[in-house]
Formats: C-alpha cells, sequence, structure tokens
C-alpha cells in the first residue's frame, strides 16, 4: 500500500509530508523521532511504516525534547537522524537544542518543524523560524513538493558537511498539501553504530559531545554558520526569475513563492515584477542578495508570519547600502501585507496591485452582486464541534454540571487536545485558561495556593493521555510536593486521538506496532500520594456525584481519570452500541420546560431539532449510537435500543 | 506513453468541499491520482486536523500541464464545485464562484450546531436550489448519501460525487483512471463497493438531475 518506496524516476502524488519521509529515506536516514503535531504528524507515520523494510529505527517520542535527545544520540554515533514536530514544539525542544548548538553533531540531523501560520489546528501560530536565528543554525524552507523531498535530502549532507543540525522549516500549506514529486534512489539498508567518545585530537569525528569551553564551542558553531552561507551563495534552491532591472523585486520563500507566482500570473505583471524565491532563509547568502537588491528600486518580501525574513534582509541592505543603494523596502512592517495569519494568493494581489497601480477584480460584479445577495442565510456558520459520542463531551457536561452545583463559581483549566474545543460552546465554554501542553495542571497548581490570598473558586485542571505523559507530570508532582488544593481530571481516550491516534507511553505498542511497556497513569499518580478515580465518563450521574466528591473533599492533590476510546478510534469507529431514537410523543419540544436540553445545551450533532413536528429527532448519518443523550431527557423521550452485533 | 489531456484552462480548478468525517480528503486523493495517471501536473490544497472536527473541510485541486501551483486557488477561480453538503457548497460559490462554473452538490443537509440549537436557520431546498443556480453556469444536486445508504454506508457518497463529475465530462477523466487510482489507493477488499458508487454517480449524471 505505501507508495513511500516506490522506486526511483517514477511520479508519484505526495503529501508534503510524504516528500519529506522520501527525501530522509533517500538520505539514508537510520533514526526518526519526533512528537506528533499538526500539521508534521505524517512523516513520523509514514517512516514508522517502513521501519522494518529500510532498517530504522523510529519513534514517537514522549514529547519533543527527548524526541531530539533521541535523534542526536544517533547522530553522535555517525547515523543519519531526522526529528520532526509543529511550531511550539521546537520550543519545547529549544533547550536541549541550543547545546547541541554548541557540541555539533557527527551524523547527519536535520530537524523538521512544520508550523501552522493562522493556527488552523493549533492554539498560537508561532514561528520555528525565529529559533534558527536564536539557536544559530542554518535554516532552509522548500518552495514546493520536489523541493521538500530534495531539500531533505541535501540537508543532511550539508549538517554533515558543517557537523551541526540543519532546521528544514515547512509549513501547513506545504505539510498538509500534496503534489507530485520525481522520486529518487534509495540507497543501501546497512547502518552502523558506534559511539567515539575517546578524545583522538586529530580526529572531529571522536571526543565527548557537550558544549564546553563554551567561547571556543560558540566560535566553532558562528564558523559553521559562515562556512554555511558560502554554501547558500551557490544553492540551486535559491532561485530568480523574472527580467534583468524589474520594476518591483519580490524576495519570498515557502508556499508563498507559489502565492506570489500566482499573484504575477493573474495580474499579468510578469515583465514588472522580478521574483527571488530563497530556499536557504538563514543565514541569509549577502553577494546573492546585493546582486538582486542593486536590480530594483523597491523591494517586496512575502513571508508567513513574523517579518523574519524581512527584517534579515533590511539588515544586510543596510550593511550593503554603499553598493546596492538605498531601498524601498516593504512587506509587513508597513502594512502591506498583514502581520497576523497565513497568506493565500489574494492577500498577494492585493499587495501586488496596490504597489503596481494595476486594477484587479476577483469575479464580474455582478456574481459579486448576487453571492452578496445569498449572504449568510445559504451557507449559516459552522463552528467547531465535538464529534457525535465524543467521550469529551460527556466529560465535559458532567464538570459543567458538578461545578455548578458546587455554587464556588469553580472554572476548568484545560491545555492542548481536541478538548481545547471546551473553550468553545460544544464543551459549554467551562475551560477558562488555555495555554501550552500540559498547563491545565501547571495553572490549577497556582491557583490552588492562592487560599492564602482569599481565593475560595475551586480550579480544575483537565488533561488528555497523551498531554499527560508529555507536560503534565512535573506539573502534578509540582502540586503535590507543595500540598496544593487542585484536582486533575484525565480524559483518556486510548491514544493521541486529535493527530490521529499515534501511541504513547500509556498504550503497549509503538510507533512500529511493536510491543511497548504501557505506562500506567494510576500507578504515577498513586506514587506521588494523590487520590485517583476511574470513572466512565457515560456513566453521567456517577461520574457527576463523584466530581461533587471530588470538589468537596478540597484536600491534596485528587486524580478522576475519565476513561473511554476516542469516538472515532478504530475500535469504536464500526461498532455502534446502541440504536437511537426520539418518542415523538413523549418529547414535548419547547413547551418541556427543558429548554430544549438536549439540542440547545447539549447540541451533539448526531442530535438535530426537527422543526416540522417541532421535537427532537436523531440523524441516523450522524449519530454513532453512545447512548449518552439517553440519561440528559428530563421527560425519558430520548430512548436507546441495544443494536445488533 | 502518457497522453496529455486538454484542459481548458491552466491551472484547472476543482474544490471539493463537505463537512470534517465525509470523505473529502479521500476524494481528493482519488481525482489527483486519476489526473496524475493521464500525465498531468496535481496540487493539492486541504485543510485537516482539530480545527475540522464538525467544521467546513474543503480541498482545492488544481490540474496543470505545468508544474506545482499554489495549493490555494484564488477567489472567483474555480472551474468546478463537488459539494458533499448543499451549504457548503454554496458557501464556495460565493467564494470562488463565476458565471461560468459547474457544481455537483449532495442535497442532503448536515445541521451546524447553530442550526441545532435554534441560532441559525438551515435554508430550505427551494431557496438552495435557487441560490445554487444563481450562482453557477450548470448544476446537479443529487441526494447522494441516501444513494450511498443503499451501499450500506453514507460514505460512499464522496465517490459517488466523483462518477458524477466524470460522467458529467466535466474533467478530461474516465473510470479507467478512476479503476486504476483504486488500486493503487485502496485494499483489494474495498474496490469493487467503491467502483459501484462511482457507477451509481456517472448513472446519475447520464440521467440529468
Amino acid at each position: 500500500m505505501s507508495q513511500l518506496l516506490d522506486p526511483q524516476a517514477v511520479t508519484r502524488l505526495y503529501m508534503g509530508n510524504e516528500a519529506i519521509a522520501r527525501g530522509a529515506l533517500e538520505a539514508g536516514v537510520a533514526v526518526v523521532a519526533g512528537y506528533p503535531g499538526t500539521p508534521s504528524s505524517e512523516i513520523v507515520q509514514n517512516l514508522a511504516s517502513v521501519a522494518r523494510e529500510r532498517n530504522l529505527y523510529v519513534e514517537w517520542s514522549v514529547n519533543e525534547k527527548v524526541a531530539v535527545e533521541v535523534a542526536a544520540a544517533a547522530s553522535f554515533t555517525g547515523l543519519r537522524s531526522l526529528c520532526t514536530m509543529k511550531q511550539n514544539g521546537v520550543d519545547v525542544a529549544a533547550d536541549f537544542l541550543l547545546h547541541l548548538g554548541l557540541s555539533g553533531v557527527r551524523g547527519g540531523m536535520v530537524l523538521a518543524p512544520c508550523d501552522d501560520p493562522g493556527g488552523l489546528s493549533s492554539a498560537n501560530e508561532g514561528e520555528s523560524r525565529q529559533f534558527a536565528r536564536l539557536l544559530e543554525l542554518p535554516l532552509l524552507e522548500p518552495g514546493d513538493f520536489q523541493e521538500a523531498k530534495d531539500m531533505i535530502k541535501w540537508a543532511f549532507d550539508l549538517s554533515e558537511e558543517l557537523g551541526c543540525v540543519v532546521m528544514v522549516r515547512s509549513v501547513t500549506r506545504l505539510s498538509h498539501a500534496s503534489g507530485d514529486v520525481i522520486l529518487g534512489e534509495l540507497p543501501s539498508v546497512e547502518k552502523k553504530a558506534n559511539f567515539k567518545h575517546r578524545p583522538l585530537p586529530q580526529d572531529p569525528q571522536s571526543g565527548p559531545m557537550h558544549s564546553f569551553p563554551v567561547p571556543q564551542k560558540h566560535q566553532a558553531q558562528q564558523r559553521k554558520l559562515e562556512r554555511a552561507v558560502e554554501i547558500f551563495e551557490a544553492s540551486p534552491f535559491n532561485t530568480y526569475e523574472g527580467p534583468e532591472q524589474p520594476e518591483l523585486l519580490v524576495v519570498t520563500s515557502s508556499a508563498c513563492t507559489l502565492y506570489a507566482r500566482e499573484a504575477i500570473d493573474l495580474l499579468g505583471v510578469q515583465d514588472r515584477v522580478g521574483l527571488l524565491k530563497l530556499g536557504t532563509t538563514w543565514p541569509l547568502p549577502p553577494k546573492l542578495l546585493g546582486k538582486h537588491l542593486k536590480s530594483a528600486g523597491q523591494i517586496l518580501v512575502i513571508e508567513e508570519v513574523i517579518p523574519f525574513l524581512e527584517e534579515n534582509v533590511k539588515i544586510l541592505a543596510s550593511e550593503m547600502v554603499l553598493e546596492i543603494g538605498p531601498k524601498k523596502i516593504m512587506g509587513k512592517r508597513d502594512g502591506q501585507l498583514p502581520m497576523v495569519g497565513e497568506l493565500n494568493p489574494d492577500l498577494v494581489i492585493a499587495a501586488l496591485a496596490g504597489i503596481l497601480d494595476t486594477p484587479y477584480q476577483a469575479s464580474s460584479a455582478g456574481y459579486a452582486e448576487a453571492a452578496a445577495q445569498v449572504g449568510e442565510a445559504g451557507a449559516p456558520p459552522r463552528e467547531l464541534a465535538f464529534c457525535a459520542g465524543c467521550p469529551h463531551r460527556a466529560s465535559l457536561w458532567s464538570l459543567s454540571r458538578a461545578l455548578e452545583l458546587d455554587g464556588r463559581d469553580g472554572f476548568v483549566c484545560g491545555d492542548v487536545g481536541c478538548y481545547s474545543m471546551a473553550i468553545f460552546p460544544t464543551g459549554f465554554q467551562l475551560t477558562k485558561t488555555l495555554h501550552a501542553m500540559g498547563s491545565g495542571i501547571g495553572v490549577t497548581s497556582g491557583f490552588g495556593k492562592l487560599e492564602q490570598f482569599g481565593m475560595g473558586q475551586p480550579a480544575l485542571a483537565i488533561c488528555g493521555d497523551s498531554t499527560f505523559f508529555h507536560a503534565a507530570i512535573p506539573a502534578l508532582v509540582n502540586a503535590v510536593h507543595n500540598q496544593t488544593n487542585a484536582t486533575l481530571v484525565l480524559l483518556d481516550n486510548s491514544g493521541t486521538a486529535m493527530t490521529g491516534f499515534q501511541p504513547h507511553p500509556g498504550l503497549p505498542y509503538d510507533a512500529m506496532g511493536n510491543e511497548a511497556i504501557p505506562i500506567d497513569p494510576v500507578k504515577i499518580c498513586e506514587s506521588l500520594g494523590a487520590k485517583v478515580r476511574i470513572q466512565d465518563p457515560f456513566d453521567l450521574e456517577q461520574t457527576e456525584k463523584c466530581l461533587l466528591e471530588l470538589l468537596a473533599e478540597r484536600d491534596g492533590v485528587n486524580v478522576m481519570i475519565l476513561r473511554k476510546p476516542c469516538a472515532l478510534s478504530p475500535e469504536r469507529k464500526k461498532t455502534k452500541d446502541f440504536e437511537m431514537s426520539v418518542d415523538k410523543q413523549a418529547c414535548l419540544g419547547e413547551s418541556c420546560g427543558c429548554n430544549r436540553l438536549c439540542t440547545r445545551v447539549f447540541k451533539c450533532p448526531g442530535l438535530v431539532w426537527d422543526s416540522t413536528s417541532q421535537s427532537a429527532s436523531i440523524d441516523e448519518v450522524v449519530c454513532i449510537g453512545c447512548g449518552v443523550c439517553a440519561s440528559i431527557c428530563p421527560v425519558g423521550a430520548i430512548k436507546k435500543a441495544e443494536a445488533a452485533k | 506513453m502518457k497522453t496529455k489531456s486538454i484542459l481548458h484552462s491552466d491551472p484547472f480548478n476543482v474544490i471539493i468541499t463537505g463537512v470534517g468525517g465525509q470523505g473529502n480528503v479521500l476524494a481528493s486523493r482519488v481525482l489527483g491520482n486519476m489526473a496524475l495517471a493521464k500525465g498531468l501536473s496535481i496540487t493539492i490544497g486541504e485543510t485537516f486536523g482539530a480545527s475540522q472536527r464538525g467544521g467546513s473541510v474543503m480541498s482545492h485541486l488544481r490540474l496543470s500541464k505545468k508544474s506545482s501551483v499554489s495549493p490555494l486557488i484564488p477567489k472567483g477561480k474555480a472551474h468546478v464545485v463537488v459539494a458533499l453538503e448543499p451549504t457548503e457548497g454554496i458557501r464556495i460559490l460565493k467564494e470562488y464562484g463565476n458565471p461560468q462554473v459547474s457544481i455537483v452538490t449532495n442535497t442532503r443537509p448536515i445541521h451546524s450546531l447553530g442550526v441545532i440549537c435554534g441560532d441559525q436557520q438551515y435554508p430550505s431546498p427551494e431557496k438552495m436550489r435557487q441560490w445554487i443556480e444563481s450562482l453557477s453556469k450548470q448544476a446537479w444536486l443529487v441526494n447522494t448519501t441516501d444513494a450511498a445508504m443503499t451501499l450500506g454506508n453514507p460514505i460512499y457518497g464522496n465517490i459517488m460525487m466523483l462518477g458524477i463529475v466524470v460522467g458529467a465530462g466535466l474533467l478530461p477523466l474516465d473510470r479507467d483512471d478512476f479503476q486504476k487510482a483504486l488500486d493503487r489507493l485502496m485494499p483489494a477488499s474495498k474496490i469493487e463497493k467503491n467502483l459501484k458508487a462511482f457507477d451509481i454517480g456517472a448513472g446519475m449524471a447520464a440521467g440529468n438531475c
């Protein structure tokens, strides 16, 4: 099934992440580690699926810092290694990476973060590019799918030549977009690891790996960057298309290259605008930049998200001002392009049309008017919702009821996972703080100590099972040690559900499908001295009762584990526990006094409002038969019957 | 030898839209592989992941004889819209449509939370037909969900839609291309049902719905 191992020279439709994975295979990668996060997850998944055939070791690590450490170990032995994560994963890994920059690497090591401009599947739109400058590591950015493959392969060579980690940054519109890729050769699968830790003065490939003495190591690191610049001056990944003396020079990289090319075509300004596409974006090659900056009076930098490239171009332009002359450099800082969110062809068209004074209309005025007449009525906005049968809806329902009955204005501190949607109506807007992975319990640990200052509101933390291992354990240790009153509700849905069911340390198998040792969160919490209760969240009555007891106790750290597999998990997806129906005679609709609890408050997409009969109704295409809604109807009009298995 | 197909426009832009869980991503992957088999260059832009739980999902598919292009289609530049849910089709027409656009749409609603709780109104079938027709050159409105249920699962609606698109001659692709794409993308056990779904769709196109 996998087209990842298809032969050389054929053309395949690859998702950007598949292209990155194939590039790593063509480079002879041996070890791959990462932590799941949209839009990066398919890189590790794809490589895990061919681990046996290609003699790889592939793991989902407990978090991004450990993933980089695992990949670095392979590099120290001369093997090639790849590490992937989403943008904020680099924040988690940054401490180790800072030191790895100083110690250097041996076997080629590539860090491939995938950023999510616009936060399409993220709680932030952070920039991993900043880390290249901060950590003093070379940065590459592919401009299309073929380059995503070719550049990864080249990055391994570059990493070995320089002796440092090379960053290859992707974005959602490459990682999760697809295009055709011509495949290259796959090398032999033989690989040999040996860490030469005894120092041999003549051999940089031996000796211990660390950052001491710091100034010397730092100087060596900066020499590597100087060498990178020399190589970048001649890199085939930096290209120029357009007239010799353009009226406007566009400097761009990554997916923005494709937007810029489309905008230039649609405006028909190919003879007025030059396009300098950069694949090597940090450190910038000054000779190449100088040559092109000199050719045009005005420059527009197009990039996502912050003006990183723009600022670096401006630094070079000011350093070279005597040779290239004064330039007008436009981009984000002057508002030609927005400072936030992802770009698209239309935003680039608008900027170019304004600068070049060229009129552009997306469609005819008549059509736009007809579309405006349809308005929102034709396509009501579709807000995010937990899936039909999602255990989080049931868990949050009980939490919401318990907090209300408790009556002390309590609230929930959340973190990152599908349950982040508890800030929205689908999760009853229960979560009042939402930041990083594991932050729910960290923040709760802090709130719990504020009784000293008169705070009487109980705070509850929620956290998913994968997140628990990733970042919640140290916060839990902190809460116990500092004698905080804190409650952690662990929403255990048996996998890293949001990103596609990647295994985590709580499961008995690993990324490659081999047996693994499952770590039991119950034992971890109990060993810390926390009281642990386990509940099925679909049993609303018991769950609510249990939560109320926990809230009343407020005596040290309590953990409640609400355990039910995700509705989309392979084990639940094909089974229906119940056939659901609504007794139309029993449902009193608007006159019931329940305020349409099922459709107006509980809001499962499997339950719809039938405006003809003025009663609730089951949407049999959407409902997966979890049976939970039968427990919330005050008059028992929602019926559940055992489904035939 | 690969045969180059005729594209009325280069790039030729197709948008497949629907609600999370309707099989949008697979449909775009199948269509992309069909075009690839014809020797065309394909770029697909997709939005999926957590942000799509219950939300709108769209795939931008671009066929070209040249090279990879922007994975996002500029506003007003769609040539064909395939909608697995009717209001999602209208949403796309409003933004990406033009007087020349063709649309194939499922008529079976999936209610948004706003509609379920009564804050919003779901438009009537008559109103939807009127809007869809006013915003397109030609439109096919079919209840593919009901037809797919006869195959045992509403998910087959996505492949049925591809059958309609190909049957109506909206793309320079044929049933052979579909079969080749299926062979590449699906386990043997799933091929028969998907071929059947495709054929039902192609029949619907011929039937002038």
